[in-house]
């Protein structure tokens, strides 16, 4: 019992030492959403499938398109990347989304944004 | 009420021993329990009204969400039920693999009630030790589908998901580490005496009873109920799978905790099956977005017994109804009947026994005009005037709302 109690104070934690330590999410994980403005049609599957109505498609130009994505709506079922015809979204194992502002959880991915991290509205 | 003898205590909604808003309302003389009085209603969300107003696709997240242990038998009993509307033949690898996470989620599900019922018996370091073989399956989940709870896997016409070889690998690895574990537990549930003696003879249902009562699920077959949709009537991949109907004649929660260890003991073995015999092809076959007019009842054994759902569809992209029956809505009128005459101490285990889940059970609210004459039910129609009615005279004034909308759209 001694020996049991003495050991478990030397022990390091069984946990991960999170900030300093991550998990690294499995391959199939279904997170932040991406989109490439240049491959969209503007046909708005995603906006049509959305469960929550977080993703909304707007009109920028001639044959441009941007993305608005609420990440606080969004529940990361990832059907968008299902039901988008020209593989323009795509998910991301990205899971650090906290925010201390409600205004950047809205997500605005236009043309000159591009793939760089996102501008935020 | 309040007599010398007799008294009531109210247990719930919120209270200590329960994991969820419900409320119990029981009749005492003494430590001894007369009857107990269940009310419903605490959790309800409109889920059923929500899926009428979203479309099919949208629906599957929607109905996923119903319940977080056992998302994946409502996503799948839903599905089922669009898939027979609509009259598709899905492939056999999509069939596999709906299985097998169902299998998985089973396996994680009667973990984690192991280890509610060792806390709510004080047997604290059960809990420690299933929770921590959990997590391999939720790893084991979260690795296959993406996700460790509301995995999104179905979709209507197959899943979304295919299944690697190395991945089958990673799952046969970790049933073995399970197997090993659960033969520990099912040594330990018919050795350890402190555990036999405190979950014997509690909570009796006999076999009658639970016919009476259509106890489902582990609840009815610990009382000898050999009832198990899995069997009755096979659904995705279980016609081809050779397992066995856990029953026990004990008829009380020690019972019901073997059938659930003996049950996991079955479930590695169907994943075995299922990883081994997993057939080649594809895992989805295109659906149709508008589903054509009819009607469809499916059934699924989820882990807490069975589950039933209604789809109405009325050749649109919406469905017109959508109707679940989750298995605790069926238990939960048993508890009545385990908890006669028995001392209070027994309900929190009595309760837990059944593995309830409170926020699947809440479907139906049914409104009553307590001020008119006739108290009848609020239809929808009348539902909406009374409201539109209520918040005039609070002061509303719905043109100005209504224009307000129109300006943020």
């Amino acid at each position: 019992m001694i020996r049991e109690v003495l050991r478990s104070i030397f022990k390091k934690p069984a946990t991960n030492l999170y900030p300093a330590q991550k998990l690294v999410m499995p391959e199939k994980f279904r997170g932040k959403l991406k989109f490439n403005p240049v491959k969209c049609i503007g046909c708005k599957m995603c906006m049509r499938d959305c469960p929550t109505g977080a993703i909304t498609i707007n009109k920028v130009g001639e044959k441009k398109f941007e993305a608005v994505i609420d990440l606080g709506k969004c529940i990361y079922c990832a059907q968008c990347v299902d039901s988008c015809l020209k593989k323009a979204l795509e998910a991301t194992r990205e899971v650090e989304l906290a925010q201390q502002d409600i205004k950047k959880l809205k997500v605005t991915y236009s043309d000159e944004s591009g793939n760089e991290p996102p501008k935020e509205a | 009420m309040h007599n010398s003898e007799e008294f009531k205590i109210p247990i719930g909604p919120q209270h200590p021993a329960l994991k969820e808003p419900e409320s119990f309302s029981v009749a005492l003389k003494g430590e001894k329990i007369l009857g107990i009085e269940i009310r419903l209603g605490y959790n309800h969300r409109g889920i059923e009204k929500a899926a009428e107003e979203r479309t099919y696709i949208q629906d599957i997240y929607l109905i996923e969400r119903i319940c977080g242990i056992c998302s994946h038998s409502h996503s799948t009993a839903f599905v089922q039920a669009v898939e027979e509307i609509a009259g598709l033949e899905l492939p056999k690898r999509a069939l596999y693999i709906r299985t097998l996470i169902g299998e998985l989620e089973r396996v994680h599900s009667h973990l984690l009630w192991l280890g509610v019922a060792g806390h709510e018996i004080g047997f604290d370091t059960l809990l420690m030790y299933t929770w921590r073989d959990r997590e391999i399956v939720m790893d084991i989940l979260a690795l296959l589908t993406g996700n460790r709870v509301n995995y999104g896997i179905n979709t209507i016409g197959g899943v979304r998901r295919d299944i690697s070889k190395e991945q089958a690998e990673e799952v046969l690895k970790a049933m073995d580490t399970l197997e090993e574990r659960t033969k520990y537990y099912i040594e330990l549930g018919l050795s350890e005496t402190t555990l036999v003696k405190r979950l014997s003879g509690v909570g009796v249902l006999t076999y009658d009873d639970a016919l009476r009562l259509d106890a489902v699920g582990p609840t009815a077959r610990a009382s000898g109920v050999k009832r198990d949709v899995r069997k009755d009537d096979p659904y995705a991949a279980y016609g081809e799978m050779d397992f066995k109907v856990i029953t026990e004649k004990n008829c009380d929660v020690y019972g019901r905790t073997l059938v659930r260890l003996k049950e996991l003991m079955e479930a590695y073995q169907i994943i075995r099956q299922c990883i081994k015999n997993l057939p080649e092809g594809p895992v989805t076959i295109k659906a149709p977005r508008k589903i054509p007019a009819g009607e469809a009842l499916s059934r699924y054994e989820a882990p807490r017994g069975e589950d039933v759902h209604y789809v109405k569809a009325n050749g649109t992209e919406k469905p017109e109804r959508v109707k679940v029956r989750a298995p605790t809505l069926a238990n939960v009128q048993a508890v009545k009947q385990m908890l006669k005459d028995r001392f209070l101490a027994d309900m929190p285990i009595v309760i837990a026994a059944i593995d309830p889940c409170f926020s699947c059970t809440d479907r139906l609210v049914s409104l009553r005009q307590v001020d008119s004459k006739d108290k009848k039910t609020m239809n929808w129609q009348t539902l909406r005037e009374y409201s539109i009615d209520w918040h005039r005279k609070q002061g509303i004034d719905f043109k100005k709302l209504n224009q307000k909308l129109k300006t943020n759209v």
